[in-house]
C-alpha cells in the first residue's frame, strides 16, 4: 500500500522540483550576458583618435600598465548621459584613468561634441563606427565599463551606467586589490 | 478589371522574405554568401534577443553580420567565425543550444520522460491482463462446492 502511495506523489515531487527550477529561472535576466572576457586578457584592438582630440587613437597596448577603466559609450546612449556626471566626478578625483570606446556614432563629430557640451573624463578615446572592439569585448549595449588590470587582463565588467554606490561597494574594493598586484 | 484586383490581393498578402541584410553587405562571391546567412541565421541578435543577426535590423547585428563576413572572406571555417562569436558572447549568442554538461538535461529530458511513459504504459497494461486472466479462468470447483451445488439445485429443484 506505501508503495502505490508512493507512486502518487513522484509527480507532486517531480513538479515541485520544476517549479524550483523555474523560480530560480525568472530571478535571472536573460540580457544579462555572462562576461566572457573575465580573466582573460584584452582582446586586440586598434582604433582611431576621435576628431579633435589630441591623443593618438586609442588600442590593446595603452592597457599594459595601470589599473585602468574602459568605458564603451556613445553620443547616441541616453544612459550615458546619466552616468557621464560620475564619470566625470571620478576624473576629478584622479580615482583612475578612464579610457573610452566611443562607440557606433554615425556622424564622427558627433561623438567629440557630445564631449564638450558634457565635459570630458576620458585619457584615452577610440573611435569604433563599426563595432571592430566592441565585439572584440563582447559589447551588447551601452553604457558597459570594463575593469582592466595591470597586465591587461579584464577582471570585471560592468553593465549600464556607472554610479557612486556601483563604485563604493564593487568597484573600489577590486581596483584596490588590483592595484596591490605586482606589476609584471 | 477583376483579374487585377486580385493579382493585387495575391501581391498584398504574400509574405516577402523579410531579410534584413542590406544589398551594401552581401559578398560578390555567392558561395561564401551562402555559408554568410547560414551562419548568421544560427546567431543571436543581442539587442532583440528573439531574432536571429541574420533577420534583425539592429545595428549591433549589421556590425556582426559584416563581421561574419568578413571572417569568411579572410579564409574562416564556418565552425571558425561561430567559435569565435561564442568566445566573445557565450553559448547564448547560439540560437540552438549546444550539448554539453548545462544542456544535457534539456536535450535528454524529452527522451527520459518518453521512455518512463512507455515504461508506465507497459507495466499499466500487463497489469490488467493479468487481472483479465485471472477473472476469464477461475478455478475449478473443490469436491466440497461440488457436493454444495448439487445439494442446492437438488433443493431448487423441489
Amino acid at each position: 500500500m506505501s508503495n502505490k502511495r508512493l507512486l502518487f506523489i513522484i509527480p507532486l515531487l517531480v513538479f515541485m522540483i520544476l517549479v524550483g527550477y523555474f523560480a530560480v529561472g525568472l530571478t535571472k535576466d536573460p540580457s544579462r550576458l555572462p562576461n566572457m572576457l573575465a580573466g582573460k586578457p584584452v582582446p586586440e584592438f586598434t582604433l582611431a583618435p576621435l576628431l579633435g582630440r589630441d591623443d593618438k587613437g586609442f588600442s590593446r597596448t595603452d592597457l599594459l600598465d595601470d589599473v585602468t577603466l574602459v568605458n564603451v559609450f556613445g553620443s547616441w546612449c541616453v544612459a550615458c548621459r546619466v552616468e557621464h556626471p560620475f564619470l566625470m566626478a571620478l576624473r576629478e578625483n584622479n580615482q583612475i584613468p578612464i579610457h573610452a570606446i566611443d562607440w557606433r556614432e554615425e556622424d564622427p563629430q558627433a561623438g567629440p561634441q557630445w564631449l564638450k557640451r558634457f565635459g570630458d573624463p576620458y585619457t584615452l578615446v577610440g573611435d569604433d563606427p563599426k563595432s571592430k572592439a566592441a565585439i572584440s569585448f563582447g559589447v551588447t549595449g551601452a553604457p558597459e565599463t570594463f575593469l582592466v588590470d595591470k597586465k591587461g587582463v579584464v577582471r570585471f565588467k560592468h553593465i549600464g551606467p556607472l554610479n557612486d554606490q556601483v563604485w563604493q561597494s564593487t568597484l573600489l574594493p577590486l581596483v584596490q586589490q588590483l592595484r596591490k598586484e605586482s606589476t609584471p | 478589371m477583376r483579374l487585377a484586383l486580385l493579382a493585387l490581393l495575391f501581391l498584398m498578402t504574400t509574405p516577402l522574405p523579410g531579410h534584413a541584410v542590406n544589398p551594401d553587405e552581401v559578398l560578390a562571391d555567392p558561395a561564401l554568401e551562402t555559408r554568410a546567412r547560414e551562419i548568421s541565421k544560427g546567431l543571436r541578435c543581442l539587442v532583440c534577443q528573439n531574432q536571429s543577426i541574420d533577420d534583425s535590423d539592429a545595428s549591433l547585428a549589421k556590425d556582426l553580420r559584416v563581421l561574419v563576413r568578413e571572417r569568411l572572406t579572410a579564409g574562416d571555417s564556418n565552425e571558425q567565425v561561430i567559435a569565435y562569436v561564442v568566445s566573445r558572447y557565450g553559448d547564448f549568442v547560439l540560437l540552438k543550444p549546444p550539448v554539453n554538461k548545462a544542456t544535457l538535461a534539456l536535450w535528454l529530458g524529452p527522451f527520459l520522460l518518453i521512455i518512463c511513459g512507455l515504461i508506465a504504459i507497459v507495466l499499466f497494461f500487463r497489469r490488467n491482463a493479468k487481472t483479465a486472466t485471472t477473472a476469464a479462468a477461475p478455478a475449478p470447483l473443490s469436491d466440497e462446492e461440488e457436493k454444495q451445488l448439487a445439494k442446492l439445485l437438488a433443493e431448487s429443484d423441489r
